[in-house]
This record gives C-alpha cells, sequence and structure tokens, in this order.
C-alpha cells in the first residue's frame, strides 16, 4: 500500500479556526443568537473561539470620534488577528471592520495594515455560510411563514441579499415571504433612533405597513439585530405579538422561546 | 449662505403635516420607480456613471483651466463672463447689469444657486419686479414660501392653496373657474406670458457650462427658461463655478444621466444649449449675454475632503430616495439645499454650528450614494462633517461624553463587563415580564429617545460572553 488513506492519517487537516465577534447587541440583549451563530459555524466544520472581546467601534465611528473608533479597532484588530475567519452575526458590525476598518489608520501604514488583513478575513455570518462554508444542507424544519427584513449595511456595504435567502429557502416547511421595498431602511441607523426619535419612528411607520401589507406571517427575521430591536420594539408598543428572530436562530432551529435569556 | 439651525423643531412640525405627508409618500413611491426604469434603458449604467464621475472630476482637478476656457469662448461670441466671490458680490453684479439698461422687470426661471444667493430679494430691495417663472418657483414666490425640494420647490403646497395664492394675487378679470390644476395652468400661463413679454432682464441658471464651446446647457420640464432667456433684451445666467464640464460630449453624457435620474425621463422636456448673444442672422435670442459665476464657499471645498460633493449636478435622486427626506420633507433642513446633498452642502456653503443637525440626521443607509449618477460618497462626507463637529466640541456634551466612556470602557473588558452587569441589573429591575419575555416601556435620560416610540427588550440576565466562558469552562475547555 503506497498511499495513505486519509481517513486514517495522523494528521488530519486542522479545522479552520474561526473567532466569533458576538457584537455588543447580541451579547447583552440576544445570547441565543450567538449560541445559533457558534453551532452553524461548528456544523459547517470550523472550530469556533469567543475570544474576550469589546465593541467594534462603529458607534464612535458614525458618531465623529475618529479617535475612539481607532483606539477600539486597534483593540479587535489585536483580539481577533490570529484567526483563520473572523464572522460576525451583523452587517453593520461586519461592515465596519471589512470596509471601514482598512481606511481608518491613514497615519499607521503598521496597522493600516493589520486591518486590511483582518478586513479580508472578516464575514457577515450568512455570507460566510453561503460564500466560504459553501453550506447547501441544513438539517432544520421550522413551520413558519416569515419576512426578512434586509439590513442596509448589508444590502449596500456588503452586497448581502441572496444569502439569507438561500440559506432560508433550505428550512423544511418554512415559507418566505417578501417586503415591498425591501431595500428601503427602517429606520433603525444606530444613535440615529435615539437622537431623532419622531423621524426614526416615522419611518419605521412604513416598514410596519409593508409588514402588513405583506399578509400572516409568523416571525421578522434578519441579519442584524440593531433593525430587529427597532421594529421589534416598535411592534411591541403597538401590542404586535409578532415574532423577532436572528437569522442565526432560525438556521440553527434555535427558534423556540425556552431559555431566550 | 443661511441656515436655520432649528432642525428640531422644524422636523417636529412637518411630521404633523398631514398634506405634507401625502407629498412625501409619492415621492417615495413613485421616484424610485421611474427613475430605474429610465436607467433600465441604459445599456449600462454602471459605466455611465463611472464615465460621469470622471468627467466631473477632471473638471474639478482643472477647474482653472476649464472655466478659463469657458471664459475665453464666452467673449469670442461677444458675451461677458463675471466672477462672484461670495453671495453679496453676485447679488451686486446682477443688480449692477440690471441698472445698467434700466430694468424694471426681471424674470427668473428657477435656479438654486439664485436661492442660495437669495437674489430674488437682493433685486426686490433694489425696487426692481422680479418674477419666477417655474410653475413651482411662482407658486411659492406668491405665498412668500421656500422651495422645499430643488426639482419640484412646491412639493409641499396642495392644490386648494395654490387656489387661494391665485385668487389673491390675481387682480385680474376671470371669466374661468379655478378648480382643477389644468385651470390652474391655463391661468398661471395666462399671467406669466404677459410677464416674458414685457421683462426688461431675464435670468436663468445653468445645469451645465461646456468650456470647449462656452455653451450653458439649461434644461427644464415647463420651457420657461427658454422664453426667460430669449424675450428679454438681456439675458443673465447665475450659476456655481463647479458646474462646467470640459466637452459638448460631456454634457450630453450628463444629460443622459441627469432626466433619468431626476425624473425618469430620458432628456427633460426643453434642452437648450445658449452660445453667447443673438448674432446677426438669428431668429431669436438676447441682445446681451452675461454669466455671473459664483464661488460663495465652493473653492474652500476644492482640494479638501468635500470636494467630492462638488461633482453634484443637483437631480435629486439622493434627496428622493432618502427615508429622513422622505419623512420630514425639505423646510425640515432649514436649507434651500434638502436631503443628503444638502446635509453635505449646508454646512459647507453656511456654517457648521447652524446647520450641525444636517449630517446627524441620516441613517446612513447608504441610498443616496447607491443612487448618485456621480457617485458622491455621501456617507462618507456625513461622517467628515460629524468629525468635524466632534473635534470642535459643537456636539452636546453628553453625546461626547458618552462616546468616549464608550471607547475607554471597551477597550477594558473587565470593567466592561462590570459596568454591563450593573447596567442589565438596572434594567431589569425597570422590566415587566410578560408571556412575550421581559420588556422596558420607560427609559430615563438619553434612553427616552428609545422608549418614545417603543418598547426595549430588557437584556438578557447573564451576557453571551459570560454564558461561553461558563460553558467552555464546564466543557473543560
Amino acid at each position: 500500500m503506497s498511499e495513505a488513506n486519509p481517513a486514517i492519517s495522523k494528521n488530519p487537516p486542522r479545522r479552520k479556526r474561526v473567532g466569533l465577534l458576538a457584537t455588543c447587541l447580541i451579547d447583552t440583549f440576544r445570547p441565543k443568537a450567538g449560541f445559533a451563530s457558534v453551532v452553524l459555524l461548528e456544523q459547517a466544520g470550523f472550530s469556533v473561539d469567543v475570544p474576550v472581546q469589546g465593541c467594534c467601534g462603529q458607534p464612535n465611528f458614525n458618531g465623529g470620534d475618529e479617535k475612539g473608533a481607532q483606539q477600539m479597532a486597534r483593540a479587535v484588530i489585536k483580539t481577533f488577528s490570529d484567526f483563520d475567519y473572523v464572522v460576525v452575526p451583523s452587517s453593520s458590525c461586519a461592515a465596519m471592520i471589512r470596509v471601514h476598518y482598512p481606511d481608518l489608520f491613514p497615519d499607521d501604514d503598521e496597522v493600516a495594515a493589520m486591518a486590511v488583513a483582518l478586513a479580508e478575513k472578516t464575514w457577515e455570518l450568512t455570507s460566510f455560510l453561503v460564500e466560504i462554508a459553501k453550506v447547501d444542507a441544513l438539517d432544520v424544519e421550522m413551520d413558519a411563514t416569515v419576512v426578512l427584513h434586509d439590513s442596509c449595511s448589508g444590502l449596500r456595504e456588503l452586497g448581502i441579499r441572496e444569502q439569507p435567502r438561500a440559506l432560508l429557502g433550505r428550512i423544511r416547511g418554512l415559507q418566505l415571504k417578501e417586503l415591498a421595498n425591501p431595500e428601503v431602511c427602517c429606520g433603525f441607523g444606530g444613535t440615529f433612533c435615539v437622537k431623532y426619535p419622531d423621524i426614526s419612528a416615522r419611518i419605521a411607520e412604513n416598514k410596519i405597513a409593508d409588514l402588513q401589507a405583506a399578509g400572516r406571517c409568523d416571525a421578522l427575521v434578519s441579519t442584524d439585530l440593531g433593525c430587529l430591536m427597532h421594529l421589534g420594539g416598535t411592534l411591541h408598543r403597538e401590542g404586535s405579538t409578532l415574532q423577532i428572530l436572528h437569522i442565526a436562530e432560525v438556521l440553527a432551529g434555535m427558534t423556540g422561546s425556552e431559555d431566550s435569556d | 449662505m443661511h441656515v436655520d439651525p432649528d432642525f428640531k423643531n422644524l422636523s417636529a412640525k412637518a411630521l404633523q403635516d398631514k398634506s405634507l405627508r401625502e407629498a412625501l409618500d409619492t415621492v417615495a413611491t413613485v421616484m424610485p420607480l421611474i427613475r430605474s426604469k429610465a436607467l433600465a434603458q441604459l445599456e449600462d449604467f454602471a459605466a455611465a456613471r463611472e464615465r460621469a464621475r470622471e468627467v466631473r472630476d477632471e473638471a474639478l482637478n482643472r477647474l482653472d483651466y476649464y472655466l478659463e476656457m469657458f471664459e475665453q469662448n464666452v467673449q469670442a461670441m461677444g458675451g461677458h463672463v463675471h466672477w462672484a466671490r461670495d453671495d453679496q458680490e453676485a447679488c451686486a453684479i446682477v443688480a449692477q447689469l440690471c441698472e445698467e439698461v434700466d430694468a424694471k422687470l426681471v424674470t427668473k426661471s428657477k435656479s438654486m444657486v439664485t436661492e442660495e444667493i437669495e437674489l430674488a430679494a437682493a433685486l426686490q430691495k433694489r425696487g426692481l419686479e422680479v418674477v419666477e417663472t417655474d410653475l413651482g418657483e411662482y407658486i411659492i414666490q406668491l405665498r412668500g414660501d421656500k422651495p422645499s425640494h430643488i426639482l419640484a420647490p412646491a412639493l409641499h403646497v396642495t392644490i386648494p392653496q395654490v387656489i387661494d395664492s391665485f385668487n389673491e394675487h390675481h387682480k385680474i378679470e376671470r371669466d374661468r373657474p379655478l378648480e382643477d390644476t389644468d385651470q390652474l395652468l391655463a391661468e398661471a400661463r395666462a399671467v406669466l406670458r404677459e410677464k416674458f413679454l414685457n421683462a426688461d432682464v431675464g435670468i436663468t441658471g445653468a445645469n451645465f457650462l461646456i468650456a470647449e464651446t462656452g455653451g450653458v446647457v439649461v434644461v427644464t420640464n415647463e420651457g420657461n427658461a427658454d422664453l426667460t432667456a430669449s424675450l428679454p433684451d438681456t439675458h443673465i445666467v447665475v450659476t456655481g463655478i463647479e458646474k462646467v464640464v470640459p466637452t459638448l460630449d460631456d454634457a450630453g453624457l450628463m444629460l443622459r444621466l441627469l432626466a433619468r435620474s431626476a425624473i425618469g425621463q430620458r432628456l427633460s422636456n426643453y434642452t437648450s444649449f445658449f452660445h453667447g448673444p443673438r448674432r446677426e442672422n438669428d431668429a431669436s435670442g438676447s441682445g446681451a449675454f452675461h454669466v455671473v459665476l459664483v464661488d460663495n464657499g465652493r473653492s474652500d471645498m476644492l482640494g479638501s475632503e468635500l470636494q467630492d460633493m462638488l461633482r453634484c449636478i443637483r437631480c435629486s435622486a439622493c434627496i428622493n430616495h432618502c427615508p429622513v427626506y422622505t419623512a420630514i420633507g425639505g423646510h425640515a433642513y432649514g436649507s434651500v439645499y434638502p436631503g443628503p446633498m444638502g446635509a453635505v452642502l449646508s454646512p459647507g456653503l453656511a456654517d457648521l454650528d447652524s446647520a450641525r443637525h444636517l449630517p446627524n440626521a441620516s441613517t446612513f443607509c447608504g441610498r443616496c450614494e447607491e443612487v448618485c449618477p456621480v457617485a458622491i460618497p455621501i456617507p462618507k462626507l456625513l461622517r467628515y462633517w460629524r468629525k468635524q463637529e466632534f473635534s470642535r466640541h459643537l456636539r452636546p456634551r453628553a453625546e461626547r461624553y458618552g462616546l468616549g466612556l464608550w471607547a475607554w470602557l471597551n477597550r477594558r473588558p473587565v470593567l466592561y463587563q462590570m459596568v454591563q452587569r450593573m447596567a442589565v441589573k438596572l434594567l431589569r429591575s425597570i422590566s415587566t415580564s410578560g408571556s412575550d419575555g421581559r420588556w422596558i416601556r420607560n427609559l430615563p435620560g438619553a434612553g427616552a429617545g428609545w422608549t418614545k416610540h417603543r418598547d426595549l427588550i430588557a437584556p438578557a440576565a447573564q451576557s453571551f460572553q459570560a454564558q461561553w466562558r461558563k460553558r467552555t469552562k464546564g466543557d473543560g475547555a
């Protein structure tokens, strides 16, 4: 026997290591979406770690505090540089790293190079599952009609439109309904929704009108928890009981209300 | 340029206006549709856009060269070019030109630069009668109002309001009723025809200046600019220095993108190229031809981080696609330039102190940049102003300190987690539990902005990171 059987090789190919940047919102408000992300990545054959981590700096970057954003980005770069991939279950946080980190250090070539390197291996969760992990089957069943809300950062900064739809299409029993005007913002906008609450609420009204026009559905799903907390909170204020789910929870089959804390 | 700093109150007022909301909903639903339909007719919009960006950049990177070429070509045709450093100088030049021909009546076609420099008011102060001839602008003028959209200035005005204005201001004997839009149009046409025929000076703006020919391109859908420019003996073009493009071909490209982006048309109903005064054998045209090139803050943007904004061709696609503009309308911005393009321009042409809300009142959804026919990175430019605002300490102290504290805490994980635990405890203590989880209905301080219109889902008792570490420790990892 001249050729080694790869199945009994003593040195199987190392599983690629993914660092999960869980995002501040998931960390604080929706741990389940974090665990669902881990499940999905492990199912796809990756080894996952969640290093001690802070915010990516997006609020400071968008708030004009460039120095603060740089400091936070440095910390994230340091924390995540050694992973093969960094996966983020949020388009806007992923876009912060992928799109904005490379331009954040015009006066520091060394850090800028590290920022570029990190940007190149950082992915939003659904785009990672489709484009890198090539996930084409999900052993999940969900007998429900769901509406997908596209994130603006996903659509326009990362080109994420088909990836979440492709994955949701793999779930047995799931019916996906499309909103009219899917490319229109929901009015969240990070700190915008707190600084200009009346305008934000007015924009949300349109999205909720589109949601209602879509007819009966069981859950609102998105790649971004910020939009979901904003729309879900508005719906809850109006007395709606529509279920609000992060897409990771749907894809991992973790949509029950148990251990929602 | 003047900007009303009271964005908060102006926008609050706008949100209460039901008829405005109807008009804005129409903009938000109809304009994106007709724009994308019209652009789909282009073989390759992305390529045309890239070429348009290059054309505008070429003009801006060698602005002095192209403006001088334009000036020489205008002069060679017997026209005159005047350079105005700011609004006052521009108004003074135009007033002087009017005085020289002993003008009494001035007709004007729509021009955002003349709005910016408040030209009509300046001329009226000197005793001239100034009549806006764009129907929307005319309505605005009668009402003593301000435009709320750069292409559809009277967007916020209702038909009954127009009827009232016409009845109030047109003291002519009228044997026709004023009830529907056709009748209103006939009325406006009858009144404006008289003005066109009797005007001594006609003032237009310019959509493009063509360096290689000395041509001035003006587009309208009403034809009013042509009557304004051709019937009086003097035609004065008032426009910004950034409007120049190098060649006639370049202007052709820009026109194909402009009308499609603006109103979903292949070409505006009237697209006119004015080249100097009437020549001997010309059938029509003005006797004297003047171009007033206005700087008014533009050259400060040139060569700065804001230069990309000078590519703007005032198509209003960003405005029509903006979730904030289509929620609050144009008046809330307190500036003649509303929406995303205005939020970048206004702090530059006026000052950041009075316009500081405008770059902040954006969700950064990025649709403005996506639809811009000259690919202006509007979110990036809005962020530039936020950076300026932050570093110049124009932001309220609580916001500045809040961001500073956030950055500081996030680099100290142990402390961050401690603060997070305390905050979570506090938030959960004010939450109420129901069948659909724990929710918070009222938050104090900055959080009140969240709970004004929405509930906040209560944070988890234990953070994801804390739970993860517990689990992985439990696994012996």
